[in-house]
C-alpha cells in the first residue's frame, strides 16, 4: 500500500521532470525562431532597444508594408525572390527525388558489390562544408555561363541532394518486402506496373521525408547561393535577406519579415507532408 | 486448370547448383506437396515455376504451354506466400480485387468475384480493414481469397502456414485441404512439415540437396521410404535407426543382440546396414502390436516418458542407440523400469550403411 503510494509519487515526480526538462529544452530551440517571428511586428526601435523589450508594446505590419513597397522605401522585390526559391527548390526536390529513387531502389533489390563502399562515397561528399565547394563551382559555372540561371542553381542542389535521398530511400525500399512485388507480378502486374501499384505507395511515406529534406535543404541554403546567384534572375529568398544589411545599417525589422515568410511554404509544406510520414501505414501487410 | 510438368529443371546461381535436373509430372487438380529440410531447393523449384526465378536449364509447363520465358503474370497461377505479402495500403476487398482491375475487369465483375472469395473464405466482414488491422489467420485467408478470385490454372503455396500458431495451422490446414475440395485447382505447396505435407498432399515429392528423392503417395511414403533419409524425414517421431551387421542370416546389433532377418528385405551376408523401425512398431508387452508372425522380442529400460494421453513415447537405450517406442493405453512408467518390447518385424526396415538406400525387395 504504502510503497504503491511512493511508487505513484515518484512516477508523478519523474513525469513531471521530463516536462519541464522537455519545456527548457524547447524553449531554448524554439525561442530564436519566435523572436524572429515576433521582431518582425516590431517598430525598429523596441528590436534595438537595451536593455531588451520582452513584452512588446506596441505590434503592426510596418515591415511588412515596407518590404513589399518601392524600392526607396526599403522595399525588395520579395515575389520576384519567393518565384526564385520555388522554382529552384521544386525542381531541385523533384530531380533529387526521382533519381533518389532510382538509385535507392536498386540499391535496395539487388545485390551491388562495393555497395557499402558506395555509401559512405556518396555521404563523404556530404562532408564538403558547402563554401568549399562554391569557389570552384563559381569558377566552372563561370567558365561554362550558368552563373546566376535557375538552371545552374538545381545542378547544384541536386548534387546535393542525391546523396542523401538515395541513402533515405534505400532504407525504406529495403523495408518493402520483396515479396509484395512479387506477388503483384502474380497478379498480372509488369514490373513497371508492380513497382508503381505497389512498391511506391508502400514506401510513399519515406520517400515523402525525404522529399520534404530535399526541399528544405535547397530552400534555406545560402553559402553557395550567395556566390552563384548574382540578380533578380536567381536570387533566392535566403539571399534576398542580405538586400537588408547595407553599409551602416541592418533592418533587423524588415529581414525577420522576410524570414517569416521563408518559414511559412516550409511550414505548410511540413504540415501538408506530415500526414504521410505517420509510421505504421507501412507496416501490417506482412507476418503476424 | 492444368498440369504441370517439370524436364530436367535446373538451377544454379553461378556455378553454385541447387536445383540438380528434377523431374515431375502434376496432373489436373493434384495436390502435390514439396518437402524437405531447409535449403533443399524446394522453394527455388516452386518460385521457379511460379516465375520469379529463371530456369537455367530444362523446361517447366503448364498446360500445354511451355513456360520457361513467360513472365509470372502471364503464366495463370496464383501464389500464397510465407508472409502472406498483402498489400499494406489496400482495403482487403482491393487487395482481392488487384488481380482483376490490373486486368481491366469491369467493376461490377470485379466486385461480383470478391465476394464470391470472400464467401468462400468468410472474409466478408473484413473486406473494408487494412491488412494491418487483421490477426495472423485472418491476413492468412486474405492471401488464399487473393489466390482464388482468378481462377487460375495453378496455385502456388510457399510454406504458407509456418508463421502461424500450433493452433491456428492445424485449422488452417483443414481449410486449405477444403478449398481444394472446393474450388478443385492443382496446388503446389511447399513446406518443410512433414505432417503438412502428410495430411494435404495427394502425392509427396521429397527433396534433398536439389535432387528429388522420392515420389509418392503419403502412405507410400511412410510405409516404404527408399532411403533412411525419407524414413527419418516423414513420420513422427522419426523412424528408430540402429547400426547392425547382417550374419549368420540374423540381424546382429551393436551389442550383439540377435534379431530374425525380418521378411521382405535382401541383404547379403556379413552386409553393415541400419535396421529402422517405427515408435509405432516397437511397443512394451501388454501394451502392444496385435501378434503377428514375425515378433522379436528385447528387453530394454525406460529412460524417459513422454505421456501424450492416448498413448505414452518411451525412450530407452537399445545396443547403445536412443529409441523411441510407443505405448497404447499407457499406465505410469518409472524411469529405469525395464519393459519387454515386442518389434513387428515384418514393418521394419533395412537400410545399407553405405549409401542409406532401402534394402527392401
Amino acid at each position: 500500500m504504502d510503497q504503491g503510494r511512493t511508487h505513484r509519487i515518484r512516477r508523478r515526480l519523474l513525469k513531471g521532470g521530463h516536462f519541464l526538462g522537455l519545456f527548457l529544452a524547447m524553449s531554448i530551440i524554439c525561442l530564436p525562431g519566435l523572436w524572429v517571428v515576433l521582431n518582425s511586428f516590431r517598430p525598429t526601435v523596441e528590436i534595438m532597444a537595451k536593455p531588451p523589450v520582452w513584452i512588446p508594446t506596441e505590434l503592426n505590419l510596418d515591415h511588412y508594408r515596407a518590404m513589399f513597397g518601392g524600392v526607396g522605401e526599403g522595399g525588395v522585390p520579395v515575389l520576384t525572390y519567393f518565384w526564385n526559391s520555388m522554382i529552384i527548390s521544386l525542381t531541385s526536390t523533384a530531380i533529387a527525388l526521382l533519381v533518389g529513387m532510382a538509385g535507392g531502389y536498386a540499391f535496395a533489390r539487388h545485390r551491388i558489390p562495393g555497395k557499402a563502399a558506395i555509401f559512405v562515397g556518396l555521404m563523404v561528399t556530404r562532408a564538403v562544408p558547402g563554401v568549399a565547394l562554391s569557389l570552384p563551382l563559381f569558377i566552372l559555372f563561370g567558365r561554362i555561363g550558368i552563373i546566376d540561371t535557375h538552371f545552374g542553381m538545381i545542378l547544384v542542389y541536386v548534387a546535393l541532394n542525391v546523396p542523401f535521398t538515395i541513402w533515405l530511400i534505400d532504407g525504406f525500399f529495403r523495408q518493402v518486402p520483396k515479396e509484395l512485388a512479387e506477388a503483384a507480378e502474380i497478379d498480372g502486374c509488369t514490373r513497371w506496373q508492380a513497382f508503381w501499384k505497389v512498391e511506391f505507395p508502400v514506401a510513399r511515406a519515406g520517400i515523402a521525408s525525404a522529399g520534404i529534406f530535399a526541399f528544405l535543404t535547397s530552400w534555406n541554403e545560402y553559402a553557395l547561393a550567395s556566390q552563384l546567384t548574382r540578380s533578380l534572375n536567381s536570387k533566392t529568398m535566403p539571399v534576398g535577406l542580405m538586400d537588408f544589411t547595407s553599409q551602416f545599417t541592418l533592418n533587423w525589422g524588415g529581414m525577420c519579415a522576410l524570414a517569416v515568410l521563408m518559414i511559412i511554404p516550409a511550414l505548410v509544406l511540413t504540415f501538408l507532408v506530415q500526414k504521410h510520414l505517420i509510421a505504421g501505414l507501412t507496416f501490417g501487410g506482412v507476418k503476424g | 486448370m492444368a498440369e504441370v510438368v517439370l524436364r530436367d529443371v535446373v538451377k544454379t546461381y553461378g556455378a553454385l547448383p541447387v536445383v540438380h535436373a528434377i523431374n515431375l509430372d502434376i496432373a489436373h487438380g493434384e495436390f502435390v506437396v514439396l518437402v524437405g529440410p531447409s535449403g533443399c531447393g524446394k522453394s527455388t523449384t516452386l518460385r521457379m515455376i511460379a516465375g520469379l526465378e529463371d530456369i537455367s536449364g530444362g523446361e517447366v509447363r503448364i498446360g500445354d504451354r511451355m513456360v520457361n520465358d513467360l513472365p509470372p503474370r502471364d503464366r495463370n497461377i496464383s501464389m500464397v506466400f510465407q508472409n502472406y505479402a498483402l498489400y499494406p495500403h489496400m482495403t482487403v476487398r482491393e487487395n482481392l480485387g488487384f488481380s482483376l482491375h490490373i486486368a481491366k475487369r469491369s467493376k461490377p465483375e470485379i466486385a461480383k468475384a470478391v465476394a464470391e472469395a470472400a464467401d468462400i473464405l468468410s472474409l466478408t466482414p473484413l473486406l473494408d480493414r487494412k491488412p494491418g488491422q487483421l490477426s495472423g489467420g485472418q491476413r492468412q485467408r486474405v492471401a488464399m481469397g487473393r489466390a482464388i478470385v482468378r481462377h487460375p490454372d495453378v496455385f502456388l503455396f510457399d510454406e504458407p502456414l509456418s508463421n502461424l500458431d500450433a493452433k491456428l495451422r492445424t485449422q488452417m490446414r483443414v481449410e486449405i485441404k477444403r478449398l481444394h475440395q472446393k474450388v478443385g485447382t492443382t496446388i503446389i505447396y511447399v513446406t518443410h512439415d512433414q505432417v503438412e505435407a502428410m495430411t494435404l498432399a495427394d502425392r509427396i515429392v521429397i527433396m534433398r540437396d536439389g535432387h528429388i528423392v522420392q515420389i509418392g503417395t503419403p502412405l507410400e511414403v511412410f510405409e516404404r521410404p527408399v532411403n533412411s533419409f525419407v524414413a527419418t524425414f516423414i513420420g513422427s517421431p522419426p523412424m528408430n535407426l540402429m547400426p547392425a551387421t547382417v550374419t549368420g542370416g540374423a540381424l546382429r546389433l551393436a551389442d550383439g543382440t540377435a534379431l530374425p532377418l525380418p521378411p521382405g528385405l535382401s541383404a547379403h551376408e556379413g552386409q553393415a546396414v541400419q535396421f529402422g523401425v517405427r515408435a509405432d512398431n516397437i511397443m512394451p508387452e501388454g501394451h502392444s502390436l496385435p501378434p503377428t508372425a514375425h515378433m522379436a522380442h528385447v528387453d530394454m529400460p525406460v529412460t524417459l516418458t513422454e505421456p501424450l494421453g492416448t498413448e505414452t513415447l518411451l525412450f530407452g537405450t537399445l545396443a547403445g542407440t536412443e529409441v523411441q517406442a510407443k505405448m497404447l493405453n499407457p499406465r505410469p512408467v518409472r524411469t529405469g523400469e525395464v519393459l519387454r518390447f515386442g518389434i513387428a518385424l515384418d514393418k521394419c526396415h533395412l537400410f545399407d550403411a553405405e549409401t542409406g538406400a532401402s534394402l527392401r525387395v
